[in-house]
C-alpha cells in the first residue's frame, strides 16, 4: 500500500476524520500543560489528580451534566485533601498522594461498576476515541479553549510560578491562585485526555511529551513547541495505527510518544546519552 | 519623600510557636546603606521574611516607605534577593530570561516587555558583567555567577527599596567590591538598601547604619555609634570577647562563621 493511501483511506470514516482531529487536538493541550507539570515537577500530583477525577465523572454522568464539572470538582477536592492529610499527620507527601488518589480512584471505579454499563467502564478506563460522541467532541472543544487561553494569557506567570515561586510573590502575585490554575487545568485537561486515552493513560499524555522536550532544548518556549509537536504526532499516528491493526488507540498514542521519548534520550544534541558517552570518551582521552 | 523608609514596630515572628524575632522596633532613615548583624539563627532571614510579607507577625506593625507591603509591592519599591536561590537549576530559562522576571511588575497582564524594560535588564546585567553571558542556562553558571544574575533582577526591578539577605556568600572579593560600589550608587540617587552579612570586616567601609540583632533587635542606627565593641559582643554572645577590636585588626579577620546554609 502507498504512503499516501495509507493516510487518506480511513479518512472516508466519518468516525475516523473525528477520532483524529479529537486526538490531535487533545494531544496538543496536553502536551502544553506537559510542560508545566514536569517543571513544577507535578508528575505524580498529575497521576493522582487525572485518577481521582474517575468518581466526579461518575456522578456528573448520573446528573446528566457535563463530565468536565464532576472531573474539576474531585480533582481539585483530591488535591485539597492530599494538602489537609499532609497538615494534619506526620506522613509524607508521596505516601498521601498514594493514598489519596487510589481511594478516590477506588470509590470511582464502585461507582462506575453499579451505575455505569460495562461498556462505559472501558470507554472511561480505556477511552474511546473511535467511537467518541458529538456531545463529547464538543466537551473536548471547550476544555482546550479554556486551557489553550489561560495558558497563552498567564504563560509568563505560570513559568514564574514553576521557577521562583519566591519572587512571584516578591513582586506581588498572587501565587495560591496560580497553583489551583494550573491544579484546575490539570484537573480538565484530564477529562479531555479521558477520551482519548483512557483515565489510566492520562498522566503519559500530561508528562511524556513535556519531558521529551526537555531533554531537547534549553529554552521555555521551544520545549513547548517540541512537545506540542511530538504530543500531535503521536495522536496523529497512534489513531491510524491503531485502526490498522484493531488495536487500543490510547495504547498506540502512548507507546509513540514513549519511543518518541526513548529517541530523544539516546539521540538529543546536548543532554542525549550519545553526546554524553562521547563527552566522557574525550575526557578519558 | 520618606525619612523613614523601614519601620518596624513591636514585631514577634513565631515559627510553630517557637519565637524567633522577638518585639522588633525598627527606624530606618531612608537613602542609606543600612548593614544587618547577628550570628546563625539571630533571626535576620526572619527580619527580611516579615518584611516581605512571607511570614505573619504573631504582633506589630511593618511599613515600607510609610505603606504595609501589598501597597509597596504594587508600586514596584521592594526588591528582595532571598539567602539562597531555591530554584531549579535546569530550567529552560536564560540569564536574560531571569532578569527579564524582575520587570514583570511593570508589564501588562501578558508580560510584553517594552523598551524601558530591555533597557533596565541590559543595564542591569552590564553593571554586574553578566551581559556577556546573557544567553546561558542559568544552570551552565558558577556559584558567583548565580548570585550575579539574581542581584542583577533586583537592580532590575528598580525600586527604592533593596533588600538584601547575604548577597556576599560564596562570591569573590572583587564580585563583592563590584556589588558594594554599586550599592553606593544607588544610595546615592535615594535608595534604601538593608543588607545582612557576616563580612563585619566592610561593614564599617559601606554601611552608613547598622542593626545589631539577636533574637531581638539590640541596637540600632548610625555605624560609627552602633558598631562598638561592645555591643557587637552582645550581638554575639562574647563570642568575639577574645577578638581585640581594633580596626585594623577586623579588617583582617573576618567573621565568617557560616555564610553557607
Ligand atoms: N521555616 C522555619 N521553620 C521553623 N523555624 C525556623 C524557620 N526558619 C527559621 N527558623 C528558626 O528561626 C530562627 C531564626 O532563623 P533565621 O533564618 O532568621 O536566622 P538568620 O539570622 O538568617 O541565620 P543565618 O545567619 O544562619 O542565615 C532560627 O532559630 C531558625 O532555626
Ligand atoms: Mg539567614
Amino acid at each position: 500500500m502507498d504512503f499516501v493511501q495509507w493516510f487518506v483511506a480511513p479518512l472516508q470514516y466519518e468516525f475516523m476524520v473525528k477520532a483524529i482531529l479529537v486526538s490531535a487536538l487533545v494531544g496538543f493541550v496536553c502536551s502544553a500543560l506537559s510542560c508545566y507539570m514536569i517543571l513544577k515537577g507535578w508528575a505524580l500530583m498529575g497521576d493522582a489528580v487525572s485518577h481521582a477525577v474517575l468518581p466526579g465523572v461518575v456522578i456528573a454522568y448520573l446528573l446528566n451534566i457535563p463530565l468536565a464539572i464532576g472531573a474539576f470538582v474531585f480533582g481539585v477536592g483530591s488535591v485539597i485533601a492530599i494538602g489537609f492529610v499532609k497538615a494534619k499527620t506526620r506522613i509524607k507527601e508521596d505516601t498521601v498522594i498514594g493514598l489519596v488518589f487510589t481511594g478516590f480512584f477506588a470509590f470511582g471505579l464502585v461507582l462506575v461498576s453499579k451505575v455505569v454499563s460495562t461498556v462505559d467502564l472501558g470507554h472511561i478506563l480505556f477511552g474511546n476515541v473511535l467511537g467518541i460522541s458529538d456531545a463529547d467532541i464538543i466537551q473536548t472543544v471547550v476544555i482546550s479553549l479554556i486551557t489553550l487561553v489561560t495558558l497563552a494569557v498567564l504563560r509568563k506567570d505560570l513559568i514564574l510560578f514553576c521557577f521562583d515561586p519566591t519572587h512571584a510573590r516578591s513582586i506581588g502575585l498572587n501565587i495560591t491562585f496560580l497553583y489551583y490554575v494550573l491544579l484546575s487545568l490539570l484537573s480538565l485537561t484530564a477529562v479531555a485526555g479521558l477520551q482519548t486515552v483512557g483515565i489510566i493513560l492520562v498522566v503519559a499524555m500530561l508528562v511524556t511529551p513535556g519531558a521529551t522536550a526537555y531533554l531537547l532544548s534549553d529554552r521555555f518556549d521551544h520545549m513547548m513547541l517540541i512537545a506540542m509537536a511530538s504530543g500531535v504526532f503521536s495522536s496523529v499516528f497512534g489513531t491510524y495505527i491503531s485502526y490498522y491493526i484493531d488495536g487500543s488507540t490510547g495504547g498506540c498514542i502512548v507507546v509513540l510518544q514513549t519511543l518518541l521519548f526513548v529517541a530523544a534520550m539516546i539521540f538529543a544534541p546536548k543532554h542525549g546519552l550519545l553526546v554524553r558517552a562521547k563527552k566522557q570518551e574525550k575526557f578519558l582521552d | 519623600m520618606y525619612d523613614t523608609s523601614i519601620d518596624l514596630e513591636n514585631v514577634t515572628v513565631a515559627y510553630h510557636g517557637k519565637v524567633a524575632l522577638h518585639s522588633a522596633t525598627l527606624q530606618l532613615k531612608a537613602g542609606t546603606v543600612c548593614g544587618l548583624v547577628g550570628m546563625n539563627g539571630a533571626g535576620k532571614s526572619t527580619l527580611f521574611k516579615a518584611l516581605m510579607g512571607f511570614v505573619k507577625p504573631d504582633t506589630g506593625r511593618i511599613l515600607i516607605n510609610g505603606l504595609p507591603i501589598r501597597q509597596v509591592q504594587k508600586s514596584n519599591w521592594v526588591a528582595y534577593v532571598p539567602q539562597s536561590e531555591e530554584v531549579d537549576w535546569n530550567f529552560p530559562v536564560s540569564v536574560y530570561d531571569v532578569v527579564m522576571m524582575g520587570r514583570y511588575g511593570y508589564m501588562n497582564l501578558l508580560r510584553i516587555p517594552r523598551s524601558p524594560d530591555k533597557v533596565a535588564v541590559r543595564e542591569s546585567l552590564e553593571r554586574v558583567e553578566m551581559w556577556q553571558l546573557r544567553d546561558r542556562q542559568i544552570g551552565e553558571l558558577s556559584g558567583g555567577q548565580k548570585k550575579r544574575t539574581f542581584f542583577a533582577r533586583a537592580l532590575a526591578q528598580q525600586g527604592t527599596v533593596l533588600l538584601l539577605d547575604e548577597p556576599f556568600a560564596g562570591v569573590d572579593i572583587k564580585t563583592e567590591k563590584m556589588m558594594i560600589d554599586l550599592l553606593i550608587a544607588l544610595r546615592q540617587v535615594g535608595h534604601t538598601v538593608l543588607i545582612s552579612t557576616h563580612d563585619l570586616a566592610s561593614v564599617t567601609t559601606f554601611c552608613d547604619q547598622v542593626v545589631l540583632i539577636n533574637r531581638s533587635i539590640l541596637a540600632y542606627g548610625d555605624t560609627s555609634e552602633v558598631f562598638t565593641e561592645e555591643n557587637l559582643s552582645r550581638t554575639f554572645g562574647g563570642s568575639v570577647g577574645d577578638l581585640s577590636f581594633s580596626k585594623s585588626r577586623l579588617t583582617q579577620t573576618q567573621l565568617n562563621p557560616g555564610s553557607e546554609e
